[in-house]
């Protein structure tokens, strides 16, 4: 039986001597994604994996500079800011198409927050727009001339730039709208270096170079996006030669790339953050100290070095390194001190009762949370915090989580990542962001000052400014400790060596424009 | 016989009337919502309430199962919200790849595994019917997504004679033989247990038969060992076997949840599992009545064979 299987395969595999294995043409570069895209409408979608195809096809009226979490101009040359902070006029850049001939111009950027923001706009049911929100600071949006554009603010909001780099700022093409309706996700027509070509559900999306592109014609040809959902799978693909890029490698075979001269690994860490949130209402961790306690009871550099394998870094305060401008350098990690611990909990009269604490089984950005959490059980336990850990679904997590961890359990894990270091703290640490007014403070966190501080920094207008408040609030809330700041995640990414001018960008967007590939 | 394909076709309309309101109400107990799911971590009480008005999920369940009643009686499925897209063309487009997969591997353990039995049976307690046993059962044992795994990284990355993943290559091929070379491997991997199980009932189903006296009386009337063996005993025997396979094509369909999501194959079991997990209903609802209409469809069709090999059963 075996030798007839073996036989068997042998003479298949003869018979289908095909180039199978060939190497793709030059110019022609295949991405391993992990999931099949949700949509191509860029503002449908909330997915990092559908944004790495979408940053390619459209652009935006700013993006952010290479390597920075900065903004740039992109389709808007320059901008002015009210000084009220309530007033962005935009001058658009002149001569640009979408990919469909019909012009780029003022109407055109009015029609696409019009048709995310008022419900009464004829193409607003050709969404829902999930992300909507980023922009629900606006008030209006006026097309003064051909190219002049002008955005009238509610009240003043200072991400509201950054947001303009997200992907749900990207520009689509009006008349493709009004053209496929519903259906205009699986058609896009957008700006970009890239223009779609098809998209074969399940199998592949496939974009090519636009010769027209206004910040110049990229090398590529082409590039071919595959989903492949299973991670073995996408290294056996990658492996085989059926990829040119792979994106999201797991940690266990970062090694194995490394070694292997045939490719070549990029890290670049990212504005995301994996914490524990604690619940500062009631039980243990109403007391400082107790929280303090936690955060030096848990050996992070060895969850970082050992679970994660060092695809990630310790995390010092509520604020990611990689917004570099709004980031306080002077702010230490807590160390690793279980001795320090166990003497702030016996200054605080901890008791020695049980915690309960919320495990998610995956989910975006989580890393790999079971591991994560039974080692930080581990390390609360040596302290004497008997931890008794309840793992949940993501979607269910999310579900128990986000209402408040008030009655249920005294700490979850959590991971966030966002593009502005506004988010984060203005919908998770402040007194007014409780869970049942619509917020995420779902460990109840209050500090008037650091209300003060996030109100403020979020109205003004001035970066310099703006930074000075954010780098006083990260001292406060790492002091006051409403979370165990656990680690920031590097994205990481897998080429072939053929593949040239490669980058990752801490905004984590796979930007193509200026990769090549000559063989 | 028409009469009795009428009537069972009949009989299965409550069956997959009772299946969609039992999946309807298990995905309505499970916690999440598609709203959550889509938002991750900006799921905010009023964002997730926004978006499910807009979703059309903010009506009752009764009524929204019986507007999804009403519109699959038009012959319309409804509109995924993941994939934002018809439910009905997703629905058809996977289950016809995964057809090509299952229909594939069920031929590959039926002739496999017939094979095997009567060779096992015919030649009792010899060498040949104990190496069959022994591989049969290391075959019915293998977890197959193991397996899988296994043979890609030996025919795939090692040797690379075979594709790790997908249903066509990326770039050129799209014809049967490109078809054909990426499902050598998942075909081979999803048939191994019904093979087994094919195997064991075989030998077992032709042992009996062996024993009997028809059989005698045809070896005494001069029959040909081979003519025993295929026209009488083989004969008799598949009347019990036909009816298992009918079973295991239903259990090559749903084993290829796990084979599809290794190997990447576009089928309708990675489909249901992505459509669970951000709750997508319609999507769910939809794939599970067609892999469920094919379910009884086959066994049918396996009662039918049955009916026209065995006379008593008229």
């Amino acid at each position: 039986m075996k030798q007839f299987l073996a036989a068997a395969f042998a003479s298949l595999a003869l018979a289908f001597a095909s180039p199978v294995f060939a190497q793709t043409p030059p110019n022609v570069l295949i991405v391993g994604q992990i999931a099949e895209p949700k949509s191509l409408d860029p503002h449908a979608v909330t997915a990092v994996n559908d944004f790495r195809i979408l940053v390619n096809v459209y652009d935006g009226l700013v993006r952010y500079k290479d390597g920075t979490l900065e903004v740039e101009p992109s389709l808007a040359t320059d901008w002015t800011i009210s000084d009220d902070g309530k007033t962005y006029t935009f001058k658009l850049r002149e001569g640009v198409t979408f990919h469909d001939g019909t012009p780029f111009d003022a109407e055109a950027v009015k029609f696409n927050f019009d048709r995310m923001l008022k419900e009464d706009h004829p193409f607003h049911d050709t969404g829902p727009f999930p992300l909507a929100f980023f922009f629900s600071a606006v008030e209006e949006v006026n097309a003064i001339d051909a190219t002049t554009v002008e955005f009238k603010l509610k009240e003043p909001y200072a991400p509201f730039l950054s947001n303009l780099a997200y992907p749900t700022g990207l520009i689509v093409s009006p008349a493709a709208v009004e053209k496929d309706g519903k259906d205009f996700g699986r058609h896009p027509v957008g700006t970009g270096a890239f223009k779609f070509v098809e998209w074969e559900a399940n199998s592949r999306v496939v974009v090519e170079k636009n010769p027209d592109y206004w910040d110049g014609a990229p090398p590529l040809e082409a590039v071919i996006y595959r989903p492949i959902t299973d991670a073995n799978t996408r290294i056996a693909e990658m492996l085989s030669g059926g990829l040119d890029v792979m994106v999201e490698v797991p940690p266990d075979s970062l090694k194995q790339f490394r070694d292997d001269a045939a490719f070549t690994v990029y890290e670049q860490a990212g504005p995301h953050l994996w914490f524990l949130i604690l619940n500062t209402k009631e039980g243990p961790f109403a007391k400082k100290e107790i929280r303090q306690a936690a955060n030096y009871a848990i050996d992070k550099k060895a969850l970082v070095d050992n679970i994660l394998q060092g695809t990630a870094e310790v995390a010092a305060g509520p604020t990611p390194p990689a917004f570099a401008w709004a980031y306080n350098e002077s702010l230490e990690p807590y160390p690793y001190d279980p001795e320090k611990a166990k003497q702030l909990l016996a200054d605080a009269g901890y008791d020695g009762s049980p915690l309960t604490f919320y495990v998610t089984e995956g989910g975006s950005g989580m890393l790999d949370p079971v591991a994560m959490g039974t080692a930080i059980q581990a390390d609360l336990e040596a302290v004497g915090m008997k931890v008794n850990i309840e793992t949940y679904e993501w979607n269910t997590f999310l579900g128990k989580v986000n209402p408040g961890l008030e009655g249920r359990a005294d700490m979850a894990e959590m991971a966030w990542m966002t593009n502005d270091p506004d988010t984060l703290p203005f919908l998770t640490l402040r007194s007014e962001a409780l869970p049942d007014s619509g917020g995420f403070n779902s460990g109840y966190y209050s500090n008037p000052k650091v209300d003060e501080l996030l109100e403020k920094a979020r109205s003004s207008t001035d970066q310099n400014e703006r930074a000075g408040l954010y780098k006083q609030m990260q001292e406060i809330v790492k002091e006051d400790a409403p979370w165990v700041f656990v680690a920031n995640w590097k994205q990481n990414a897998v080429t072939t060596a053929s593949v040239e001018n490669f980058k990752l960008q801490p905004s984590f967007f796979l930007m193509l424009q200026d990769v090549a590939k000559p063989q | 016989m028409l009469s009795y394909i009428a009537k069972r076709l009949l009989a299965a309309i409550p069956v997959l009337f009772g299946l969609t309101v039992i999946v309807f109400l298990i995905m309505a107990m499970i916690p999440g919502d598609p709203a959550t799911a889509i938002l991750g971590s900006y799921a905010t009480p009023d964002n997730v309430e926004r978006l499910n008005r807009e979703l059309g999920l903010d009506k009752s369940l009764p009524q929204q199962y019986v507007i999804w009643l009403g519109n699959l009686l038009h012959g319309d499925f409804g509109r995924s919200y993941t994939l934002n897209r018809p439910v009905i063309d997703e629905v058809m487009e996977r289950f016809s790849a995964t057809l090509i997969l299952a229909g594939t591997s069920l031929l590959l353990c039926s002739v496999l595994g017939l094979l095997a039995g009567v060779v096992s049976a015919v030649r009792q307690y010899s060498w040949a019917d104990k190496a069959i046993t022994f591989v049969v059962l290391v075959g019915i044992s293998v977890p197959s997504f193991w397996l899988g795994l296994i043979l890609i990284l030996f025919f795939a990355v090692k040797w690379q004679l075979f594709p790790a993943s997908g249903m066509y290559a990326i770039y050129g091929g799209g014809d049967l033989k490109d078809l054909a070379y990426h499902l050598v491997l998942p075909a081979f991997t999803l048939a191994v247990v019904a093979t087994g199980v094919i195997a064991r009932l075989t030998r077992t189903a032709m042992l009996e038969v062996l024993r009997q006296d028809f059989i005698r009386t045809a070896r005494a009337k001069g029959v040909s060992e081979r003519g025993v063996i295929y026209r009488h005993a083989f004969k008799a025997a598949l009347v019990t076997i036909i009816p298992v396979i009918g079973i295991q094509a239903g259990f090559v369909l749903g084993g290829a949840v796990y084979i599809e999501t290794v190997f990447q194959w576009p089928g309708i079991g990675s489909m249901l599992v992505k459509a669970i997990s951000t709750r997508d209903l319609l999507l769910v609802q939809g794939g599970v009545l067609v892999v469920a209409a094919a379910y009884v469809l086959f066994n049918l069709a396996a009662d039918v064979i049955q009916t026209i090999l065995d006379p008593r059963l008229r």
